[in-house]
C-alpha cells in the first residue's frame, strides 16, 4: 500500500460509515436497518486495521479487535433477525413505523 | 501513483458505490446482493493491505454466513419482489442532512489532524502470531475476551433458538 | 399520699372498651356491647369512689395538695415546654372523676333498655365509651395542652353522638352545629393557651398557676407588662381561655348549639349535654382559678357576668319552649351560668373562696337531678314517641316510678329544702349577697324563674289532662314505663338528687385547699325559698289543670312571649352576622381571589406545562428511527463537546 496515505483509508471509512447511518436512519424494513448497522461495523474494521497497519505495526491488537468485531457481529446479527422473524410472525410485517407498540 | 494505490483507489470507489447502493435500492433482495458485493469489495480492501487473515474471516463469516442469514431471513419474511416503501420524506431530510454533515466534519477533523508519522516497520500479520495473542497465556493475550466471546456466542444461540422458536400449542 | 396507680384503669378501661366495640363491635358484639360497656363502666366507677375515699378519707393534714399520679413527657419544645401526659388527683378532679363515672355508669345502665333493639347498639355504647374516656382524661389533665386534647376528643365524641341519628337532616345539622360553634370558641381557648403559656414559659398546670400568680414572679411582670388593645396578654389569655370554656359550657352568646343538641339520644343528653361536657368549661375556670382570682380580677368580672347573663337569659327562654328537651337544655345553661357567677363572685383563698366551693357543690348536684330530669324525660319520650308537651299529660298514673323520681329533680333543682340543689345554690347566694348585690338580685328572679319553668313542665308532663287519655290511644304499641334498666338508673340518681346536698362540701372542696365551713344562714335561706315557693304557686294556678289561663297571660306579654319562643332571635341574629355580612364581606372576596388568582395562577402553570408537552410530545413516537436520530444527534454534540473541550 505505498503511496496510499492514512487518511485517504479514514476517509473510505468515514463516508462508508455515513452511508450505513443514513441506511440506518431512513431504511423502514427492519432487515434492510440491519444490513445498513452492517456498514458501519464494516467500516469501524477498516479503521482499526487501517491504523493497526500504518501506525503500529508491531502489535497487532487492532486486528484481534477487529476479529473480535466480526463475532460479535455474527452473533448480533443472529439475535436481530431472530427478533426480526419473531416480530414479523406475530405482526405480519416488519416494517419499522409499524413497530411501536412501545409507545401505544 | 503505484499499482498499489492504483487498486486502493478503485476498490474503494467499489465498496462507496455498492454501499450506496445498498442503502438506496428500493429492492430488498437487491439491496442483500449489493451488500453482499460491497462486503466482498472489503475482503478485498484487506487483501490489498496484505491482512490476509482479516479477509479470510471477512468473506468467510460476512459473505458466507451473515450475508446468507440476512437473505434467509428476506426469504422467510418479504416478497423479494416488491418496492420497499419509502421513508417519510421528512425523516429522510433529516437523516440526508445529519449523515452529510457528520461525515462532513468527520472528514474535516481527518483533515486538520496532525497524525503521528507511520512507521516505517515491516506489517506482518501472520497467522501463527494471531494465534499466540489470541489464545497463549503470555500476560499480553486475549484469551479472556477471547472465552468472554465465545460465551457471547454460545449465549446468542441459544438467544435465537428461544426467540425464533415457534410456540407449542397450549395443551388443552 | 400514696395513691394505688391502678387508678389509671379509670380512664383506661373505657378507652379499651371505645377500641373493643369500635372495632368488633357491629360484627360479633352486638347484644353483648351494652353489658361489656356498662361492666367496663361499673368498674372504673368503683375505682373512682376508691380514689376518692382514698384522696379525700384517709387524707392526713390541713391542706390538699394536687398529686400527679403518673406523668409522661410526650412533646418536650423546650427545657421548659413541653406536652405532658399525665393524670394528676386534686380535689375537683376527684370530684369530677366520681361525677362523671356515676353519671356515665347511670346512662350506660338506662341506655340498655332505652337504646334496646337499635341498628348500631354496639357503635353507640363505643362512642359513649369514648366520650367518658376524654371526659376523665380531660378531668385529670396535668397540662393545659392535655386539656385541649381531651376537650377536643369530648367535642367530636359529643358531634358523634348528636348526629347519632344520622338518617335525620336535623340531628346532622345539630351535630354540625354543635362542632362549630365550640369550635369556634376552642379557636379562642388554643389562642389564650399560647398567650398564657408564651408568658409564662410553660405548659404545665401547677407550674403554670404559680408562675402568674406568685406577685414577684418575673412571668407575671411580663404578661402583665405587654397589652394588646388596652388590655394586658393576662387578661387577653384568661379571657380567651374562657371563651372556650363559655363555648363548651353553652354560656350566652355562644349557647346556641346546645338546644339544637337535643336531637341525639337522650340518655346522651343526659350524659354529655347536661351531667358533664357542659361543665368543662366551669371545670377548666376552676382548674385556672388562682390565677383568675389573684392576678386578674378583671377577666373573673366577665365571667361573673356572663354566667349571671346567661343564668337569667335561658331561664326566661325556657318558660316558653314546648319541647320538654329543649327546656331542660335551657335549664341546663341556666343553671351552668349559676356556677359560671359563682366563680365570678369568688375569691382565693379562705372565706372568699365560698363561691368557688359553692359552684363546685352545685356542678356535683346539679349532675345528679339534671341526668335524672333528663332521663326521666327520656323514659317519657320513649312512652309517649314525642318531644312535645302537647302530647303529653296525666302520666302520673302510668309511670309512677318516673313521676316520682321527676318530681324529686324537679324539687331539687327548683332548691326546696332539703334536696340537693337547696343547698348548692344556698351557698351560690351567700357568696353573690357577700359579693354582689345586683347579681344576687338576678340569681333570685331566675331562681324564681327556674322553679316556675321547672313545674310547668312537671305539671304538663305528669298532670293537666285526664290519666286515661293517652293509655287508651297508646295501649297497642306503648313500651309501659320502661325495662327495669331504666327505672335502676332513676331510682339511684333520685337517691343522690336527695342526699348530695348533705355532703359537707366545704371539707373537700376549696379555693386553696384548705377546709372551708360552709356557713348556714337561715336568713339568707328564706328569701330563695320564697322565689321557688312563688315560682311553683303560680306554675301549679297555671297548668295543674288544663285551662286557657296560661295563653291569656301569653297574650298579655305578648312581645316577651314570642320573643323568648324565637329564642330572642340569637339564631337568626347568627345567622345573619354569618350570611350576610362575613359571607358577603370576606367569604365571597376570598373565595374570588381563590377561585380566580390562586386557582388562576395554579391552572395557568398547568396550562403552560400542558402546552409545552404538547410541543415536544412528538417526539415520543416510538419510532425506532426516530430514536435513532436522536440518539445520532446527542452523539454528534457530545463529540463536538469533548473534541473541543479538550483542546
Amino acid at each position: 500500500m505505498n503511496g496510499v496515505p492514512l487518511t485517504h483509508m479514514i476517509i473510505v471509512s468515514t463516508l462508508l460509515f455515513f452511508i450505513g447511518a443514513y441506511g440506518f436512519l431512513t431504511r423502514r424494513n427492519l432487515i434492510a436497518m440491519l444490513m445498513s448497522v452492517e456498514l458501519m461495523l464494516n467500516s469501524v474494521n477498516i479503521n482499526f486495521i487501517a491504523f493497526n497497519k500504518y501506525l503500529f505495526p508491531d502489535n497487532l491488537d487492532g486486528l484481534v479487535y477487529t476479529i473480535f468485531i466480526i463475532a460479535i457481529a455474527a452473533a448480533e446479527a443472529a439475535v436481530a433477525i431472530a427478533i426480526i422473524i419473531n416480530l414479523f410472525r406475530n405482526t405480519r410485517s416488519i416494517d419499522a413505523e409499524y413497530a411501536d407498540k412501545l409507545k401505544n | 501513483m503505484t499499482s498499489a494505490a492504483i487498486a486502493f483507489y478503485i476498490i474503494s470507489a467499489f465498496i462507496l458505490v455498492t454501499g450506496i447502493l445498498t442503502v438506496f435500492t428500493k429492492k430488498l433482495f437487491r439491496a442483500a446482493i449489493w451488500l453482499l458485493l460491497s462486503l466482498i469489495g472489503i475482503a478485498a480492501l484487506y487483501f490489498a493491505m496484505e491482512v490476509d487473515f482479516a479477509a479470510a474471516v471477512q468473506i468467510i463469516v460476512y459473505v458466507g454466513g451473515i450475508v446468507v442469514l440476512i437473505i434467509f431471513s428476506i426469504f422467510l419474511t418479504n416478497n423479494e419482489g416488491v418496492n420497499m416503501p419509502s421513508a417519510l420524506s421528512k425523516r429522510k431530510i433529516f437523516s440526508a442532512l445529519a449523515s452529510v454533515c457528520g461525515a462532513g466534519y468527520t472528514v474535516m477533523l481527518v483533515n486538520q489532524h496532525i497524525w503521528m508519522t507511520p512507521s516505517a516497520k515491516v506489517y506482518d500479520p501472520a497467522v501463527k502470531k494471531i494465534g499466540y495473542l489470541l489464545v497463549s497465556n503470555s500476560p499480553s493475550s486475549y484469551v479472556l475476551p477471547f472465552e468472554v466471546v465465545s460465551i457471547l456466542l454460545l449465549a446468542a444461540m441459544v438467544g435465537c433458538i428461544v426467540i425464533a422458536i415457534k410456540a407449542k400449542p397450549e395443551e388443552k | 399520699m400514696n395513691l394505688p396507680m391502678n387508678l389509671l384503669l379509670i380512664p383506661l378501661l373505657p378507652l379499651a372498651t371505645f377500641l373493643l366495640l369500635g372495632i368488633f363491635g357491629r360484627k360479633y358484639l352486638s347484644p353483648v356491647a351494652g353489658m361489656i360497656g356498662t361492666a367496663s363502666l361499673l368498674a372504673s366507677a368503683l375505682l373512682s369512689l376508691q380514689a376518692a375515699y382514698v384522696y379525700f378519707i384517709q387524707h392526713t393534714g390541713e391542706v390538699y395538695t394536687s398529686v400527679v399520679a403518673w406523668k409522661m413527657t410526650w412533646l418536650p419544645f423546650t427545657q421548659d415546654v413541653s406536652i405532658d401526659i399525665g393524670f394528676m388527683l386534686d380535689p375537683i378532679s376527684v370530684m369530677m372523676l366520681v361525677v362523671v363515672t356515676v353519671v356515665s355508669l347511670m346512662v350506660h345502665i338506662y341506655s340498655l333498655g332505652y337504646m334496646k333493639g337499635d341498628q348500631r347498639f354496639a357503635t353507640y355504647y363505643a362512642f359513649l365509651s369514648l366520650f367518658t374516656f376524654s371526659m376523665l382524661g380531660l378531668v385529670v389533665s396535668v397540662n393545659i395542652f392535655q386539656i385541649y386534647m381531651f376537650w377536643e376528643l369530648v367535642g367530636v365524641s359529643s358531634f358523634l353522638l348528636i348526629g347519632y341519628y344520622f338518617d335525620k337532616p336535623s340531628a346532622v345539622a345539630a351535630s354540625k352545629k354543635a362542632f362549630i360553634v365550640t369550635r369556634f370558641a376552642d379557636l379562642g381557648f388554643l389562642i389564650g393557651i399560647l398567650i398564657l403559656s408564651y408568658h409564662a414559659h410553660t405548659l404545665d398546670f401547677p407550674t403554670l398557676i404559680h408562675r402568674l400568680t406568685s406577685s414577684d414572679s418575673t412571668y407575671l411582670t411580663s404578661a402583665i407588662g405587654s397589652s394588646f388593645l388596652g388590655f394586658s396578654a393576662l387578661t387577653w389569655g384568661l379571657v380567651l381561655v374562657f371563651m372556650g370554656g363559655a363555648g363548651k359550657s353553652a354560656m350566652f352568646p355562644l349557647h346556641i348549639w346546645l338546644p339544637d343538641a337535643m336531637e341525639g339520644p337522650t340518655p346522651v343528653s343526659a350524659l354529655i349535654h347536661a351531667a358533664t361536657m357542659v361543665v368543662a368549661g366551669v371545670f377548666l375556670v376552676a382548674r385556672l382559678f388562682p390565677i383568675y382570682a389573684i392576678s386578674c380580677p378583671g377577666a373573673l368580672e366577665l365571667v361573673m357576668w356572663t354566667g349571671a347573663i346567661s343564668a337569667m337569659f335561658a331561664a326566661i327562654i325556657a318558660c316558653t319552649q314546648t319541647d320538654i328537651k329543649r327546656v331542660l337544655a335551657y335549664s341546663t345553661m341556666s343553671q351552668i351560668g349559676y356556677m359560671m357567677f359563682a366563680l365570678g363572685v369568688a375569691g382565693y383563698g379562705g372565706e372568699n373562696g365560698l363561691g368557688f366551693t359553692a359552684s363546685m357543690f352545685h356542678l356535683f348536684t346539679h349532675a345528679f337531678f339534671k341526668a335524672l330530669l333528663f332521663l326521666g324525660a327520656g323514659a317519657v319520650i320513649h312512652m309517649i314517641h314525642s318531644n312535645e308537651m302537647k302530647d303529653m299529660g296525666g302520666l302520673r298514673k302510668t309511670m309512677p316510678v318516673t313521676h316520682i323520681t321527676f318530681l324529686i329533680a324537679c324539687l331539687a333543682i327548683a332548691g326546696i329544702p332539703p334536696f340537693a340543689g337547696f343547698f348548692s345554690k344556698e351557698e351560690i347566694l351567700s357568696a353573690a349577697w357577700n359579693s354582689n348585690k345586683a347579681i344576687y338580685y338576678i340569681a333570685i328572679i331566675t331562681a324564681g324563674i327556674t322553679a316556675f319553668y321547672m313545674f310547668r313542665l312537671y305539671y304538663t308532663i305528669f298532670w293537666s289532662k285526664e290519666a286515661n287519655q293517652h293509655s287508651d290511644n297508646h295501649d297497642e304499641h306503648s313500651h309501659g314505663e320502661g325495662t327495669l334498666t331504666m327505672k335502676i338508673p332513676l331510682l339511684i340518681l333520685s337517691v343522690g338528687a336527695i342526699a348530695a346536698g348533705f355532703i359537707p362540701f366545704g371539707n373537700f372542696v376549696s379555693s386553696d385547699g384548705h377546709h372551708l365551713h360552709l356557713p348556714f344562714e337561715l336568713s339568707n335561706a328564706i328569701l330563695p325559698i320564697i322565689a321557688a315557693l312563688i315560682g311553683i304557686i303560680v306554675a301549679t294556678i297555671l297548668y295543674k289543670k288544663e285551662n286557657d289561663k296560661s295563653d291569656k297571660i301569653a297574650a298579655a306579654v305578648n312581645v316577651l312571649y314570642t320573643g323568648a319562643y324565637h329564642k330572642f332571635y340569637i339564631d337568626e341574629i347568627y345567622v345573619f352576622v354569618t350570611k350576610k355580612i362575613l359571607f358577603n364581606l370576606i367569604g365571597r372576596p376570598a373565595a374570588w381571589i381563590d377561585k380566580n388568582i390562586v386557582d388562576g395562577t395554579m391552572n395557568g402553570i398547568a396550562s403552560l406545562v400542558i402546552w409545552k408537552s404538547n410541543l415536544i410530545k412528538s417526539i415520543q413516537s416510538g419510532k425506532v428511527q426516530d430514536y435513532a436520530l436522536y440518539f445520532y444527534i446527542g452523539v454528534f454534540g457530545l463529540a463536538i463537546l469533548a473534541i473541543y473541550l479538550v483542546k
